[in-house]
This record gives C-alpha cells, structure tokens and sequence, in this order.
C-alpha cells in the first residue's frame, strides 16, 4: 500500500506531470489527481481506445499484446500502461 | 460422359485404417477417338489471339445516396460502478475505492506500471523525442509536381429554385466562413418562390449553411469587414445597401432607404479604409457610385455620377459593374464600366469635374471584374468579353498583356494573394482557369471544368490555397490548390516586375509610333488639302465622315456618268458623222 503511494508520489514530481489517473478494466477510476469531471472523461474515453488499440494489436499477430500507448497531441502527451486489469494514465506536458 | 467407379465394402471395414498395397494399373475407360464428331468442326485460319486467365470484370457505376452527417461530442457520464455501489453517494464511492487499493493484484500491477512509465516520462523529460532531427531548412524545390486543384466540398443553394452565386466573401481571420450572396441576374426569370435569402456558410459542414441572411430584396453582391469580422454588407437586386451583423441574427441591422439608393442593382460594394472602420462605397449600372456610413444608411455621404465628359450627367453616364479599391492608395479607385471602360477615379479631387481622372478603353463587353495586383499596384487586371487583360496605369491606349480570345464568355477574374504572377478566371462554360504569366502566357496554367452550368463569382481566400467559385445553379465549390501554385517561388516578384516593365516600355513605344504617324499624316493631308480649304481633322465625328464619304461618292458617281454620256455622245456623233459620209457617199 504504502510503495504504491511512494511509485505514485514519485510520478507526480516528475518534471512536466499535470495528472495521473488509475483505473480499472471497467473504467472506473480507482485514484485520481484531476477533478471528476475530466477524471470520467479520460477514464471513459481511454478506456475505449486501449480497448481498441488492443485488439488492434492482437488482430495483426495473437501473440503480441499491447504494452505501452503514448498520445502526443499539441498541448501535451498522454501515456497510458495498459495491465490485465488496470490502466495507469499520464498526462505530461513536455518542457522541452 | 462420366467416368464412375463403383465399389462395395463392408459396414464394419469402414473407419478402419488405409492400408495402402501396389498393385498394377487397371483400365477403367477407353474412349476411342470417334472421327464423325469432326465433321462438326472447321478448322480456324490462323489468327493471333490473346487470352487472360482472369475473371470476367464489367464497370459499373454506383452513387450512393447523399446521407446527411453531422457531428457532435460525446459527454462521459459515470458509471461502470457495480450494482451494490451508488456513485452519487461518496462514502460507498469511496469505500468501494479503498477495497480495490487494498487488493493484492492492485499492488502488484501498479508497481509494474508505475516503473514502466516513469521510465517514459523521464525519456520524455530528457529528451523530445518527437523533434524533427534533420531541419529541412530548404526544401528541394526540384520536385515539381504538375500544377494540380482538388475539390473540398461544394455548398448548395438549399432551396428549391436555385439561384445564382452572384458574389463571394470569406470570413477575414482565417477564412473558416464563406459568405454567398443568391440572386437571379437573369431579366425577368426571378419568379415570387424564389428565396430572398443568403447564407453565410461554414466550410466544414456543407449540408447546412450556418446563417442566412434575410435582405428585403435579393443580394447581388456581399463583403465581410475586414476589420471586424462579424460585420458584413450587401448591395441588392433593388438598389438597396444593407448592414448585417452576424450576431445580431438574420436581418439586417439597417437598410438604406430607398429614394436615396441606386436605381439598379448594386453590383459591387467594398469596405474602405477609414479610422471608424465604418465606410463603404458601392457601385451600380445606374451610373453612380455612392458612398455610406454604415452607421447611417439613410443618405450617402457622397455621391459620384461616372459620366466620361465629367459633367455630372446622370443621362451620359455609364453604367457602373465592378469596382476596385486598393487600401494603400486610399484616394483614388478604379470603377468598370457596362460599356467596357474603366474610369480612374480620385475621390478626393476638389470639383466633380477632377473625380474622373482618366479612362482605359479595352473591353467590348462589360468589365466584370477588375483588380490590382496586390505585389505591384501599378498594373490592374480586367476581365470583360472574351479576354482578360492587364493593364498599367501610365498607358492609358491599351493594355500591356492580355490573353488571347477565350471560347466563353469570361465572368470573375482574382489574383493571387501570394503568388503575384497568378490569377484565376472563371468563364461561363463552368471553367476554372488559373493563369501564370511568368509560366505561360498563351494558355492558362491550369483549366479545371468544375461544372456544368456557367460560372459566375470566384474569391480566393487569403492564404492563397483555397477558391470558391459559385456557378448559375447555386453551387459554390471549394477548391483547393496544389502548393506549386500557391507558394513564392525565387525571384518570382523580380521578374514579374521585370516583365511588367518591359510590356509597359513596349506599348509607351507603340503608342509614341502611333502617335508619329498620326502626326505625319495630319501634317501631309492638311499640305494636299489646302486648296479645298478642308481642315483634315482625326478627331472627326462619325457624322461628318459618313456625309464626307457620301460626297466623295455622289462626285466620283458624277464624273464617271459625265464621263460615259460623253462617250455616249461621241459614238453617236461618229455614227452621224459615218451616216452623213454614207449618204454623202
């Protein structure tokens, strides 16, 4: 319990971090440190493109899976670590 | 005939394992070669033929039906909690919330993601991984791809009747929004169904326009402010000048009255350069030019009638189609006439007489469009009959380069606002042309036939790559244009500017030969004329050189029966003459 608040401590003083998001393979956000409002937001729409980003994957060769998915966009850089059951979402902004 | 081979096994061999054995071929069937048949065959003479081992493709054309799409957001609501959860309440959210964190799996993957992405952050933190690492500082400009436009979207007039794109604005910042003014300029064709209406459109979605403008009478002409873009102007079919904000909804905001108004349709309106950013002046085949206060429509501030002998006579005047002002020489505009000649005009001269400053004579149609060249405002396009031409302003005889006689009627013509070498002309078989002068001037660069039916405005957007032409039947199309003709080349403005000078010394020369020989030949006619008294005038009116002419005949017609009766005579003299010796004889 304690190592997974220290990981997550550790994230959030990152240069750049503007907010981590953790949820599970329903979409629900299990920890947050945006508000709720956009919490819901990225959790239901990311939820639905790893789900797709997967398959997509798994389509082209069954025996590779999803590991890692970076969005860069022009404001910043969402990351997003896809496990069995739980996604863990970045939202950085680049400094450089 | 088929060949079958019938065999009997017992139930219980079967599913038995094959056991395979060799054993000598025996002969099932022997078909003997039957010569009776051939005779139902001929032999082919020897030919060449080609043969594909492929399927038999036919084509076949399919258009699907228009379906109307439109796009919207989606807003994620909550949910995905388990049943027993209720995610209003905050003490089960949260309780729910802590049951995960305590569970194993929960530790174990996040760790394991945790590490994995701060492993991708700092990357990103120390390095931006997504820069361009070699700078493509100058791009090989070797890769000519041949001049090129593709179609966007075309944006149809949503009424029944269709009416004509008659004008064409775009939205000043950035261009996103293309106002279409609709009208009937056919005489007498516009029946009491017809719409009134414009629209103002938005670029991205072509199914519905995004505002329409509801004039009293249709619009022949619409601007935007290029200064604030939510104001726009129109001059219509009546006369009238309307002032339209676009947040303020669909009717105007004020209307010009109409004793004060043209008398024909407003062809042309333009916003002017001023310090309240409220002035327009508008022009129209009534032969006036009249200037607004937008704030004030109910009286022109000014008032310019075009008559060439600048007496101000609305009688002699012409009729006015388009008109052009240039915000870096704010004094003086350039009006086109229905008679096919430009008027210079300067708005600031002291007595009416001073407005009209010069006149060109080129066209032997309507100019209908007519624009300086935004590089070199010296030189001025004009398009009207079947060519367009361009025009500097020291030669006022004739212009310095113009296209050769097109087989259509040309409409519209516009330059390029990046490229000062390009311009497009639209001509009434619905054809695009994009001209480059420094490229080719016999032929346009590039001839698009965007439709069927005549087109009639055309507007380029202000980064040069978008066009909007509007055809007979109410459909703008939006064009865009390859980047061959819509980026600078090298030089481009030196030697544009080069050729302009030297078709300007090359017509200053013709037009000083002319003037040479006019002056020999007035020197010579007056020196043989002297004794007739008749002062050889080049200027004379049609008039006087008919009844010249006439007299010039009757005299020749005179001298020559003069001439013949004296024959006449002296054969019948001779005869007399031969008779009287005959009878003397």
């Amino acid at each position: 319990m304690a190592e997974v608040e220290e990981t997550l401590k550790r994230i959030q003083s990152q240069n750049g971090v503007q907010g981590i998001i953790i949820i599970n393979s329903e979409g629900i956000p299990i920890k947050t440190t945006l508000d709720n409002a956009s919490t819901v937001q990225y959790a239901g729409l990311i939820h639905q493109l790893v789900m797709k980003a997967r398959s997509t994957v798994r389509d082209i060769d069954p025996q590779n899976d999803l590991t890692f998915l970076r969005i860069r966009s022009k404001k910043n850089e969402i990351m997003i670590a896809p496990d069995k059951d739980y996604f863990l979402i970045v939202i950085q902004n680049p400094s450089d | 005939m088929e060949i079958v081979h019938v065999y009997t096994k017992l139930h219980s061999e079967f599913g038995r394992q094959c056991l395979f054995s060799d054993r000598p071929a025996e002969l099932l069937v022997d078909v003997p070669a039957d010569q009776s048949l051939a005779s139902q065959f001929t032999q082919r003479t020897r030919r060449d033929q080609s043969l594909q081992a492929s399927r038999d493709m036919s084509e076949h054309r399919v258009n699907t039906k228009r379906f109307e799409s439109e796009s919207c957001g989606l807003n994620h609501e909550e949910g995905g909690w388990p049943k027993d959860v209720n995610h209003q309440v905050m003490e089960q959210t949260i309780r729910f919330r802590k049951k995960v964190e305590k569970d194993e799996s929960y530790i174990n993957s996040i760790l394991q993601l945790g590490s994995v992405m701060e492993h991708c952050i700092r990357q990103n933190n120390a390095v931006d991984i997504y820069q361009d690492c070699f700078e493509d500082g100058e791009m090989p400009e070797e890769h000519q791809e041949p001049p090129s436009a593709k179609t966007i979207n075309v944006f149809r007039d949503p009424n029944e009747l269709k009416r004509t794109v008659t004008g064409l604005s775009w939205h000043p910042d950035g261009g996103e929004k293309l106002a279409a003014a609709y009208s009937c300029l056919e005489f007498q064709k516009t029946s009491r169904d017809m719409s009134l209406d414009s629209y103002i459109w938005d670029i991205e979605n072509p199914n519905r326009p995004e505002l329409s403008l509801k004039p009293a009478s249709p619009l022949v002409c619409l601007e935007y402010n290029p200064k604030d873009c939510h104001s726009l102007v129109g001059g219509s079919y009546n006369g009238q000048i309307a002032y339209w904000d676009s947040r303020r909804g669909s009717q105007p905001v004020e209307t010009s009255s109409v004793e004060h108004s043209h008398r024909d349709p407003v062809y042309k309106i333009i916003w002017l350069q001023s310090k309240t950013g409220t002035d327009t002046f508008s022009a129209s085949t009534d032969g006036q030019v009249l200037w607004w206060d937008v704030r004030k429509l109910s009286e022109p501030t000014e008032r310019l009638v075009l008559d060439p002998s600048r007496e101000g006579n609305p009688e002699r005047a012409l009729g006015a189609i388009s008109l052009d002002f240039e915000s870096t020489m704010p004094t003086k505009f350039m009006v086109g006439t229905e008679q096919g000649l430009v008027v210079s005009c300067n708005r600031k001269a002291k007595t009416p007489t001073e407005k009209v400053v010069c006149t060109y004579d080129g066209h032997q149609g309507p100019v209908y469009a007519l624009q300086r060249n935004p590089f070199f405002p010296k030189n001025f396009l004009t398009v009207g009959d079947w060519t367009a031409r361009i025009w500097s302003e020291d030669i006022k005889e004739s212009s310095i380069m113009w296209t050769k006689y097109q087989m259509s009627y040309l409409m519209d013509a516009c330059w390029s606002p990046v490229r000062p070498s390009v311009f497009f002309t639209v001509k009434m078989d619905g054809v695009l042309d994009m001209w480059d002068i420094l490229f080719k001037q016999n032929d346009p660069t590039l001839s698009l036939k965007v439709c069927d039916e005549a087109l009639y405005s055309l507007r380029l957007q202000d980064n040069g790559r978008l066009v909007a032409c509007g055809s007979q039947q109410g459909e703008a199309t939006l064009l865009e244009i390859s980047s061959g003709l819509s980026t600078l080349q090298k030089n481009e403005k030196s030697l544009l500017a080069a050729m302009f000078e030297r078709e300007t010394k090359r017509e200053k020369i013709l037009e000083a030969r002319q003037r040479e020989i006019r002056l020999k030949e007035r020197s010579r006619s007056e020196q043989s004329r002297s004794e007739d008294g008749g002062r050889e005038d080049i200027d004379q009116s049609p008039l006087q050189l008919m009844a010249r002419a006439e007299e010039d005949f009757y005299v020749l017609t005179e001298t020559e029966k003069k001439g013949k009766e004296r024959e006449d005579q002296d054969l019948s003299s001779e005869k007399e003459v031969q008779i009287l010796e005959q009878s003397n004889e």
